[in-house]
């Protein structure tokens, strides 16, 4: 199973929703078009939807802490919601939850980050 | 019950999620739990992607082993490849190094293959390859053992 990656725009919040298995083969593809759409659209924060990824492993840890440290350096926030149990054991292990922020919908994580209006698709 | 397999590919990253599969396939007729699984194929993931990157450095024409034996309910996992070694082992375990920091690697390979097995074996010599055995007991077994 590949990965499948949506990129929606709400304000100034890039959410990235990814699904299926993220490891190296994907990770190039998928950084090439997150930085895209960081940089093409005018957006500040990010969240990150996991609850349809059900596998990854360190290659994908390399992109997350990448994309994370692009985000923070602009002063800005990256969160990861709605991540499962599979996934959840890689980033417990990781230590990633000591820097990023984990929230359990994308609903409140756009809450947290000032989004208006977060009907679902 | 004892049964083995092996599996020989190219070094190119789309066979990573063969290796995995397979391996999660071979070692289903000893019913795994799903956090058992996921944890056979991340490590299998990470053994393959170090063969394939730090191994071979993405030369694709190169050959990745991978042979898995199950004895009762006792796996091993053995991950091979030819390519230009690891020349300090304990540096290469330490949580967050990587050789390749400008590539976002996390240099979490061998903590999450140290912390997903019971045992993980490292042999390694400059020029000739890397050698990964990787040990796991599933969990049934040690259930009846205590």
């Amino acid at each position: 199973m590949s990965l499948r990656v949506e990129f929606v725009t709400k304000e100034n919040v890039l959410v990235v929703r990814l699904e299926g298995e993220l490891d190296h083969h994907e990770t190039s593809k998928l950084r090439e078009s997150w930085r895209d759409q960081l940089h093409q659209n005018d957006v500040d924060h990010v969240v990150v939807n996991l609850e349809k990824l059900n596998f990854m492993d360190s290659s994908g840890l390399g992109v997350m802490l990448g994309r994370y440290k692009e985000v923070q350096a602009s002063g800005n926030e990256m969160i990861i919601c709605s991540i499962s149990p599979e996934v959840r054991r890689l980033f417990d292990l990781s230590g990633m939850f000591k820097i990023m922020r984990l929230v359990g919908s994308e609903s409140y994580a756009l809450e947290l980050l000032g989004v208006a209006s977060c009907e679902m698709k | 019950m004892r049964n083995e397999m092996t599996l020989e590919f190219l070094s190119v990253s789309e066979n990573e999620s063969l290796a995995r599969v397979a391996v999660a396939a071979f070692i289903s007729q000893l019913n795994p739990t799903m956090e058992e699984l996921t944890d056979i194929k991340t490590v299998v993931s990470e053994a393959v992607t170090n063969a394939i990157i730090h191994g071979y450095e993405e030369n694709p024409h190169q050959k990745v082993m991978l042979s898995c034996a199950i004895d009762g309910e006792q796996i091993e996992i053995i991950i091979k490849d030819e390519g230009k070694g690891i020349s300090n082992i304990e540096e290469a375990k330490e949580p967050l190094f990587t050789s390749k920091p400008e590539w976002e690697r996390s240099g979490m390979g061998f903590t999450i293959m140290e912390n997903f097995m019971d045992k993980v074996d490292v042999t390694s010599e400059p020029d000739i390859g890397t050698t990964i055995r990787m040990m796991k007991q599933l969990t049934s077994t040690r259930a009846l053992c205590n």
